[in-house]
């Protein structure tokens, strides 16, 4: 085998998650009491809109986690490999993440950032800008063809951004027309007027803007560091995309850790009273008064002290990383449960003292059937709309913990990490901007998608909001 | 944003009305006055002289107390002078018998040696309570009860102040405070070993301190050390085991500065504040007096009133009447009257703030490097031209420091000093491209390493002779490094043919242990990989806090590490005995840190240690150079030079990395700085404007739309009323 | 209602002792008293000896919890656990590892967060509630509609960006704040200024969204419409009626910060170096200060506590219906 896969604990965690995702969604599909809501948010314009953002990341972030190591030597059983993981992702941008420059340069540019003492052919010196070894290296003559030679390739993307929208756009159409039995040209006007239940019309828009995006940010991206390189000259474009897969997995697996705590203990807290109540109520208080940047200071300084005498369980940097960010994600986790425990504690004293609870009671239903059966579904709203809320919040507490010094491990590339070193750049002048805008657009595109999704998944789930999710006046 | 004008406005309304920049973070009655301004980024921690190490510590004692001696401040090699002694100390040299042997004896002759230091009559303490006298000549604020204690907040609590001369027994005051067992002096763990009956007398201290509570005052006088002594009123005497030429150095540091027993006995009286003390309150003879000590926001030198004046060096290195640096030759010093030290933690608005002229002074962080300095096509660096245009000025310096890629030499596969392992070194030397981290990490500021001493210590060798052969080659004068294909060669002789070792078949994985924090410290791991990855070695970077790095070093559990050394006192022996065998970090807990061991080496040193500089120590140094070379338990790293921009307004800068007490010969144009900080700071209004305009213009629409539904509610009345039926 | 205060304040000790005990094993388990002794001695030239001189001088050199060596109880007060937590119930602090006075500090380092901190909250609270009743006002207009845009927007923004953002523009480019540092008494205004409004600008998107979810929820309600019907202009009913019973959950969701504001902002403490208590927690983190981070954390769990008592107060205050028994 040409290469050793490599399964990381948070890409298991995700695939778990993912797994678990698709098999709920089976299971909902079938039972329409589950499918209501699901339907109401596939009718939301701005939730499906966002959805295709959300998507793209998600895609990125997958294809980052699939994790392997490259042979580096040998045959059969006496096959070496080497000690540098990659990731599915690596591999499909190719040498995006190996052509590294010396240092800065600004994006699309075709010399180094700063002045450096270069020696001539006759051995004289000269100060001067140093021409890049891989941005633009195809350019004989950069400050004639420069311009001409972007442009070319910019409307080169342009062209492939419009190819794949139609096809997209078409292939979307087909599918509507099969479903519906309708023909081609009615489905394509059922889609523009906005008559299907599905908003076609504000996917494809959205997918259109993503797609007009990138395309034309990856084929520039072949022949230049299209969004400029770093300190130590690595594509920013690049670390941009790796750093999805680190927010990506702050958000997802902190909920993932917190969920069965905040589920379990919310629910028996308000579905026993007494004293589960008090001793859990106690422990959500103690931990919720600790200041929550000083639990995950020292939990994130035990992980240190663990990784230094326990050095052999860490084989390569990534394996450190990604104890350090699963480590991130749980301790998040415990200090962000208690919000939701309170929520579906208050929810499930309602609940008992509905009258099917009351009855169930009365039947000698046993206790978890009763909350497995009866509670458990009626506040499934509520942790789904917790869920989705979250996210957007972790993925901005990713950054602000790094920047303190606690949040994921200084050598993973994170938008936390990028900004915390663009604090440095902020301070040359002329200013290095590109490594903080690039964090900043990515970032805030994925916050604001999530923020925008999670709007409408409570629109959609939230019993007490009506209608298409616009409160009437 | 609309919350912004209003806050904003009203605080520029209210400090429009002074006729300063709105930007200025000082106090406007500061304005035009001679001050200059600095800053802090970390509080220090200790002001006893007793305690104070570190470089943000020092900066503050050094101006404060005056030990016997100091360097010069403008001649190279640094030069040892009097301070507050009269002349250089009188040496001599003691055998075993205690006869008098020629100071050309040979170190094994000489049992002990004595020094006495006659310190100039007439020097005053500056003003402070503890030696306010009431009319009974009984010290006022000291033995106070409790009670009374309590008003006092700050030091300025206490009215009346005084002084008092300084004489020898305040040396010997300090001498003994070293030992002190509250105290935690980092030197006396070494002096201990050198001066005669110290650790007699820390004995002693330790029995008493013992039966004593904690915090209170510790008699000192109560015991004597046999070694030091009092001559008379302005002499004292300190005998030093053996011959350690080198003790002259540690007479310049604030750790041998004068001390009384008045201001312990104030300070330690029972019922005084924790935060009134001689850690915090320093009371010192030299020309500057902490007079604001707030370390959460600024401290304050001002100048103590008793100083006696001191005049301005008369010469100094060639060069330095060019540079305006003799100018003010023979003027009575200080000359600046004030100096306000301002907490700055972050990069961005240190830098922001000396641009704007509201620093006096900065060192230059890397990333800003490339504004401010070009270097010109002979190699000479120089500012750019945006900031000479501002009339800042550069110095430049290579300090006396070594940063270093150590390798443990206690590990199996690094470690050792087999061939294997020392080809693996030497391998690692050359694919760890010293001047490339020098070039990105420190934007050219430092020169590569070729021997643990740096430039400006006596025995560093420069040009083709102190090149360290095993990685660079001397190609048309200049030292370049060896190309890779020579490290991956060394690498297959090791054994290790791309990367592969051929006894196990296995990839060569290395680790490099550090501590990884900051933002460029991902950038950092990123690059050593790289580097190692040019000869196929997978290096894995092992980052861990502080604490688990000092205990692998400790525990001799690294394998690859990267620490530097600021040499104490400029002499070789500070630097060479970071490789003796016996400081070894993991078997005697000394600073050798790579553990390095080697029995040719050991023996040199110890000839060399004691020596006095000359052609025969020379001789020892290249051969201890060349073993270390060869051995190379250290990939040399480099030596970071100090680039200092100052404003064109102040004037006698010259970078000293041994002595700290530079204030004093600093000079500023306050007049200057007035006018071009008004100059550079002119507020910028219109966005402001603009942002007002924007916020009302988005309030149109709104607007609009009310009115529009206003309407609307009209008419809906409007028609009901007319549907309803009339009555 | 006497009675449940005191019950309130009673709960407050088992959970001091909590937080107090989660805070000394997390900090042992990371540091070991070694680790603090040479973080203070500091790294050049430090000796075994000069460390267990150190850490008998500090009290460090005892066990964590059980001293085997004492009889009777002293087998549980001579422990560092104890004789370190004890005092910390009668809010004595006691000695920070550099000698200063952890009480002291406090007492001054808390003004400048509080000079931060209050001025954001108060003119924060107030811009947020004018907008969010704005929006109300033109709920379903494309008024609201962008304005619900923007605040989404503006709350996806990384608080990070709107620090160095603000500190680049005002600061830099225009000259018209001091980029950083803090002043006594009146000249402490103009310092003020930037992170103040920056402190505003950075969190109005969430509040102003989430105030007016408020009060559209108000205005659905029934009274409301009552009002409406009754021919009451539209600015009235939203003044008198919404404004004035929105108050409610308004002021009772953020009356539990209050008492926080003493600790002041991380984040914002650090970029400006402002001498607060927020950058004192995080220096003692990285300082690795245990004293410090101790007191800081007992503190912190008091005002929250304290936040939590006022809240239910708060809410018999304003709603009659509430009582606390």
């Amino acid at each position: 085998m040409p290469f050793k896969p490599v399964v990381l604990w948070t890409d298991a965690l995700l695939f778990l998650l993912l797994a678990s995702a698709i098999a709920f969604w089976w299971h909902a599909r079938a039972r329409p009491h589950l499918r209501r809501p699901w339907t109401k948010l596939a009718g939301s314009s701005r939730g499906m809109a966002s959805l295709v953002f959300i998507g793209f990341f998600l895609v990125v972030g997958l294809l980052d986690s699939v994790h392997f190591r490259e042979r580096i030597a040998g045959e059969g059983s006496s096959q070496q490999f080497a000690a540098q993981t990659r990731s599915l992702l690596d591999a499909i941008v190719g040498p995006l993440g190996s052509r590294t420059e010396k240092t800065y340069s600004a994006p699309l540019a075709t010399h180094l950032f700063a002045k450096e003492t270069v020696e001539l052919a006759d051995g004289a010196r000269v100060r001067t800008y140093p021409r890049l070894r891989y941005g633009g290296a195809h350019l004989s003559d950069p400050a004639s063809e420069w311009q001409a030679d972007v442009l070319r390739t910019a409307i080169a993307g342009l062209g492939v951004a419009a190819i794949l929208w139609n096809v997209l756009a078409l292939a979307v159409t087909a599918l509507v027309a099969r479903r519906s039995q309708r023909s081609f040209t009615r489905s394509w006007h059922a889609i523009w007027h906005g008559l299907e239940a599905v908003p076609w019309r504000a996917i494809l828009c959205s997918a259109g803007v993503l797609i007009l995006l990138l395309a034309p940010l990856a084929v520039l991206s072949t022949k230049y560091h299209v969004l400029g390189t770093d300190k130590v000259g690595q594509d920013v474009f690049y670390l941009t995309l790796k750093s999805i897969r680190t927010g990506l997995l702050i958000a997802t697996l902190s909920t993932l850790v917190m969920l069965p705590l905040a589920t379990a203990l919310g629910i028996m807290a308000g579905y026993f009273r007494g004293w589960v109540d008090d001793i859990i109520q106690y422990v959500y208080t103690t931990l919720n008064s600790i200041p929550g940047v000083l639990l995950i200071a020292a939990a994130v300084l035990m992980l240190q002290v663990y990784m230094g005498t326990h050095p052999e369980v860490f084989d390569t940097i990534e394996q450190r990383q990604d104890l350090r960010l699963l480590f991130l994600c749980l301790i998040l986790g415990v200090t962000s449960w208690t919000g939701l425990c309170r929520l579906l504690r208050g929810e499930t004293l309602k609940l008992r003292e509905q009258e099917y609870v009351q009855a169930a009671r009365a039947f000698g239903v046993s206790h978890v059937s009763i909350i497995s059966r009866h509670i458990l579904p009626n506040v499934m709203h509520i942790i789904l709309i917790a869920v989705v809320m979250d996210f957007s919040g972790l993925v901005l507490a990713e950054a602000v913990l790094s920047y303190v010094g606690v949040g994921v491990d200084p050598t993973m590339t994170s938008f936390g990490n990028m900004i915390n070193a663009a604090r440095l750049e902020m301070a040359r002048e002329p200013m290095v901007w590109w490594s903080l805008a690039s964090a900043f657009v990515f970032m805030l595109m994925m916050v604001l998608s999530a923020n925008l999704f999670a709007d409408a998944v409570r629109d959609a789930f939230d019993p007490r909001v009506n209608g298409n999710g616009r409160e009437h006046a | 944003m609309r919350a912004l004008l209003p806050i904003l406005l009203a605080a520029g309304l209210l400090t429009a009305c002074d006729h300063g920049a709105l930007n200025n973070p000082y106090p406007e009655h500061q304005r035009g006055q001679n001050i200059m301004y600095s800053f802090f980024n970390e509080r220090p921690k200790h002001l006893d002289p007793v305690q104070s190490y570190f470089e943000n510590e020092i900066r503050f004692t050094a101006q404060i107390y005056m030990p016997p001696l100091q360097y010069h401040y403008l001649k190279r090699p640094y030069q040892l002078i009097p301070f507050a002694a009269a002349a250089m100390p009188r040496v001599t040299y003691y055998g075993a018998g205690g006869e008098i042997v020629p100071a050309h004896a040979s170190p094994s002759e000489v049992a002990y040696t004595r020094y006495e230091i006659s310190i100039r009559p007439g020097i005053r303490y500056q003003p402070h309570p503890a030696f306010a006298i009431d009319a009974r000549g009984q010290y006022l604020y000291t033995g106070l009860p409790e009670r009374q204690l309590k008003r006092y907040r700050s030091l300025a609590d206490f009215e009346r102040s005084d002084t008092r001369e300084l004489v020898a027994a305040d040396y010997v005051y300090q001498i003994k405070r070293l030992a002190h067992p509250g105290l935690h002096s980092p030197i006396f763990g070494l002096m201990k070993g050198y001066i005669i009956g110290l650790d007699v007398y820390a004995g002693e201290l330790e029995q008493l301190s013992a039966t004593a509570a904690s915090g209170t005052y510790l008699d000192l006088d109560r015991f004597e050390i046999s070694g030091v002594r009092v001559v008379d009123r302005y002499r004292y005497t300190i005998d030093v085991r053996g011959k350690y030429p080198q003790f002259l150095y540690w007479l310049a540091m604030p750790f041998f500065a004068p001390v009384q027993h008045e201001a312990e006995r104030f300070y330690r009286q029972p019922g005084m504040p924790v935060n009134i003390s001689l850690d915090w309150y320093p009371v010192g003879t030299g020309p500057y007096m902490l007079s604001v000590n707030d370390p959460n926001r600024v401290m304050v030198l001002e100048r103590n009133p008793n100083f006696g004046g001191e005049p301005y060096p008369f010469e100094g290195e060639a060069g330095d009447a060019t540079a305006g640096l003799l100018n003010d030759a023979g003027e009575e010093m200080p000359f600046i009257d004030k100096v306000v030290y301002s907490l700055e933690k972050e990069s961005i608005p240190y830098w922001n703030k000396f641009l704007q002229g509201y620093y006096d002074l900065s060192d230059i962080s890397s990333d800003s490097f490339d504004q401010t300095v070009s270097i010109s096509s002979t190699g000479e660096v120089g500012l750019s031209d945006e900031l000479r245009e501002r009339g800042i000025v550069l110095h430049t310096s290579v300090s006396s420091t070594t940063i270093y890629l150590g390798f443990n030499m206690l590990d199996p596969v690094i470690g050792g000093l087999g061939e294997r392992a020392r080809k693996l070194r030497q391998a690692v030397s050359i694919a760890v491209d010293m001047e490339e981290l020098i070039s990105i990490f420190r934007n050219g500021r430092g020169i590569p390493a070729q021997s643990p001493l740096p430039p400006g210590i006596f025995g560093h060798r420069d040009g083709e002779a102190g090149i360290n052969p095993y990685v660079y080659d001397w190609v048309g004068g200049q030292a370049k490094r060896k190309p890779v294909e020579v490290a991956r060669r060394l690498l297959k002789e090791a054994g290790y043919q791309n990367g592969i070792d051929e006894r196990t078949g296995k990839p060569l994985t290395l680790y490099l242990d550090t501590t990884l924090v900051g933002p460029e410290a991902k950038s950092r791991a990123d690059w050593f990989t790289k580097q190692l990855r040019k000869i196929d070695v997978q290096l894995v970077v092992r980052a861990t806090d502080l604490n688990r790095f000092q205990e692998k070093l400790r525990n001799g559990t690294a394998q690859l590490y990267v620490l530097g050394w600021n040499a104490d006192y400029p002499d070789p022996e500070n630097f060479m005995f970071l490789l003796h065998g016996p400081q070894s970090r993991a078997k005697g807990s000394g600073e050798n840190a790579s553990n390095y061991a080697s029995r040719e080496f050991d023996g040199l040193f110890e000839q060399m240690r004691n020596m006095d500089n000359g052609p025969e120590r020379q001789d020892i140094i290249d051969r201890m150079v060349a073993v270390v070379q060869r051995d190379a338990p250290w990939a040399f790293g480099f030596h970071p030079a100090d680039y200092n921009l100052a404003h064109g307004w102040v004037h006698n800068i010259k970078p000293n990395t041994m002595a700290n007490n530079e204030l004093k010969y600093q000079r500023v144009d306050a007049a200057q700085r007035t006018r071009l900080r008004d100059e550079w700071n002119a507020p910028v209004f219109w966005p402001l404007l603009l942002l007002a305009v924007l916020a009302l213009g988005a309030m149109a629409p709104a607007v609009i739309a009310w009115r529009r539904r206003e309407r609307g509610i009209a008419r809906q009345k409007y028609l009901a009323q007319r549907a309803e039926p009339k009555p | 209602m006497t009675a449940y205060l005191f019950r309130r304040i009673l709960y407050v000790i088992p959970i001091l002792l909590g937080v107090n005990l989660i805070t000394f094993a997390l900090f042992f388990f990371v540091n070991s008293p070694d680790d603090m002794a040479r973080l203070a001695l500091g790294g050049k030239r430090v000796t075994e000896e000069s460390i267990e001189r150190w850490k008998r001088d500090k009290g460090y050199d005892k066990p964590h919890f059980y001293n085997d060596a004492a009889a009777g109880t002293d087998r549980f007060t001579d422990t560092i656990f104890f004789t370190r937590s004890a005092s910390m119930f009668a809010l004595d602090f006691g000695v920070a590892d550099d000698g200063r006075d952890i009480a002291q500090e406090i007492r001054t380092r808390m003004w400048p967060s509080l000079a931060i901190a209050v001025p954001t909250f108060v003119v924060g609270l107030a811009f947020y509630i004018t907008f969010a009743l704005i929006l109300a006002f033109f709920r379903a207009t494309y008024v609201d509609v962008s304005g619900v845009i923007v605040c989404v927007a503006a709350m996806s923004i990384s608080s990070l960006f709107y620090i160095i953002g603000g500190q680049y523009l005002i600061s830099k480019l225009w000259h018209l704040a001091p980029i950083s540092g803090f002043g006594e008494g009146v000249s402490a205004l103009k310092f003020l200024a930037l992170p103040v409004a920056i402190g505003i600008v950075s969190s109005a998107g969430a509040n102003a969204r989430w105030y007016r979810t408020i009060f559209i929820e108000e205005i659905n309600k029934d009274y409301v419409r009552t009002a409406r019907a009754k021919g009451l202009s539209e600015l009235r009913v939203l003044f008198r009626h919404v404004l004035h019973n929105a108050m409610i959950p308004i002021l009772t969701g953020v009356v539990v910060i209050i008492p926080s504001l003493f600790l002041g902002s991380l984040i914002m403490e650090s970029f400006f170096s402002i001498p607060g208590l927020g950058s004192y927690t995080i220096e003692a983190i990285n300082n690795q200060d245990y004293g410090i981070v101790r007191a800081m954390v007992f503190l912190g769990s008091i005002l929250y506590i304290v936040g939590l008592i006022l809240t239910d107060v708060a809410y018999t205050l304003v709603d009659p219906r509430v009582r606390l028994d």
